[in-house]
């Protein structure tokens, strides 16, 4: 029975994910894969505000096909996640506890995990039309240029997920 | 003005060889390979899909099973809601026949990539191709596609496509064995291939296998190796005996659906071979990820 996970979430239910457990999560999550992952880190580096405050909240690796009329969204399945391996540790010391993608870390990304007592969740690669109907709405906030890569809030309904790697850094892999 | 000139160059040309020369229209190629994009973005060949149901069935592993199960109901809601497979919608990669009795008076590469452009804005598909690895701008409409030519006898002109992910593209790899290292070499070059990208080219892969030619070439016996039909065995019989003896062994490794366990870590494997330099052993490895989409079309050539 997969365990409901409400947004934003606290440190204490947040730790409390254990690795292979299956959760659906509700509420909000902000997508963003390698291009907006640059900008954050660039935008910590020089001291400027951040697209939005990371507290609680997910970051989701995903660029969406384009909405059909009157769709809040396309196709929307997980990229996968090493790619952000050398950027998410600047992310999680602002605040980033929560991440999903698809596909192994770097063992340094799991000792980082460790470390920010954070959690790692996979979802399902290749299946973008069935997670699509998760997806209430869909709202560009930030870094408009990047297409298909910029930062989407999504308000999603039970989105199926798996915790890939816990916060005392068990991993599934 | 220039068309006339063309087309009296194109008439002078069928006069001198004293046969009838023939053509396929240019907006048949754009209108057929915009067809076939949006349609095989939302839409698995039966075949694939026959092999992720046997999977299925035999899976023993119950999270690989959950998976898959996943995998055969995402199919069902992208063909029947008109929503792409997988947000990531590809780069086009075309393998193009030329019957030999053909002609063309436009460029029939322009013509492939205005199907391009055409399907991935109808279609409401991802634009993921960029101008520059370095600027990384968007090209808006995710051409160019990758295209290859090749001659065949006859009056045809056959178009292969693929829309490939760049996940899978991710996770390929190429090496210049010894000739000494021989099949185990290639064998256990192939197994460290998939055992090391796990999860994330999003298994169960079609795997294709290039071994031969040189450098560039073995990488396109490599791609071409997952264009061929997921059910069909390679002719050569090397080749064939490879292919069941790598599937076997890969869906030994316990990768499994998304690299999560499970003796469902290839759907199949596919091995072209090519002959080679005295002094070398090039082998590649593509992988198709489980959204293994692709299509072709024949068009007959009409006289111009």
């Amino acid at each position: 029975m997969e365990k409901k996970l409400n947004t934003p979430i606290s440190d204490s239910v947040r730790t409390s994910l254990k690795v292979g457990e299956e959760v659906l999560i509700n509420g909000v999550i902000y997508t963003a894969r390698d291009a907006a992952h640059k900008l954050m880190v660039e935008a910590i580096k020089n001291g400027e505000d951040l697209p939005f405050n990371f507290e609680g909240q997910i970051v989701y690796y995903v660029g969406p096909t384009p909405a059909r009329p009157n769709k809040p969204i396309g196709s929307c399945g997980p990229t996968s996640s090493y790619r952000m391996d050398n950027l998410s540790p600047t992310l999680m010391k602002h605040g980033l506890k929560i991440m999903i993608g698809k596909g192994e870390r770097s063992n340094k990304m799991i000792s980082e995990i460790k470390k920010e007592k954070a959690v790692y969740l996979i979802a399902i690669g290749g299946i973008g039309a069935l997670l699509s109907k998760t997806v209430i709405s869909s709202e560009v906030i930030a870094y408009p240029e990047l297409g298909p890569e910029a930062i989407r809030k999504l308000v999603v309904k039970d989105f199926p997920a798996i915790v890939a790697i816990d916060s005392i850094g068990n991993s599934i892999f | 003005m220039l068309n006339i000139i063309q087309n009296l160059y194109f008439n002078v040309i069928i006069i001198m060889r004293g046969e009838i020369m023939l053509t396929v229209p240019k907006d048949e190629v754009v209108s057929s390979i915009k067809d076939m994009i949006i349609e095989t973005t939302k839409t698995l060949d039966k075949s694939v899909v026959d092999a992720l149901v046997f999977a299925y069935e035999n899976e023993e592993n119950k999270l690989a099973k959950n998976i898959l199960d996943k995998i055969i109901e995402n199919q069902k809601i992208a063909k029947e809601e008109d929503i792409p497979l997988c947000q990531d919608t590809g780069l086009v990669v075309c393998f193009v026949e030329v019957g030999r009795k053909l002609m063309f008076d436009y460029d029939l590469r322009e013509a492939i990539n205005e199907g391009v452009h055409d399907g991935y804005i109808d279609g409401y598909l991802r634009k993921s191709i960029v101008k520059h690895p370095f600027n990384r701008i968007n090209t808006l409409d995710n051409t160019p596609a990758i295209i290859h030519f090749d001659f065949i006898p006859g009056d045809k002109l056959i178009i292969h496509l693929a829309p490939k992910g760049g996940g899978s593209e991710n996770m390929s790899t190429l090496k210049m064995l010894s000739p000494t290292d021989g099949r185990d070499g290639v064998i256990d070059f192939v197994l460290k291939t998939i055992k090391e990208a796990g999860g994330k080219p999003c298994p169960p892969l079609i795997v294709g296998v290039g071994i031969g030619g040189n450098f560039e070439h073995v990488a396109y016996l490599a791609k071409k190796a997952i264009f061929r039909p997921i059910d069909d065995e390679a002719i050569v019989e090397e080749d064939r005996l490879l292919e069941k003896e790598l599937l076997e062994k890969i869906n030994k490794l316990n990768v499994g659906p998304m690299g999560l366990g499970g003796k469902t870590t290839a759907l199949a494997v596919k091995v072209n071979s090519a002959p080679c330099h005295i002094a070398s052993l090039p082998v590649a490895v593509n992988l198709q990820c489980h959204s293994a989409r692709k299509k072709e079309v024949t068009f007959i050539g009409k006289e111009a």
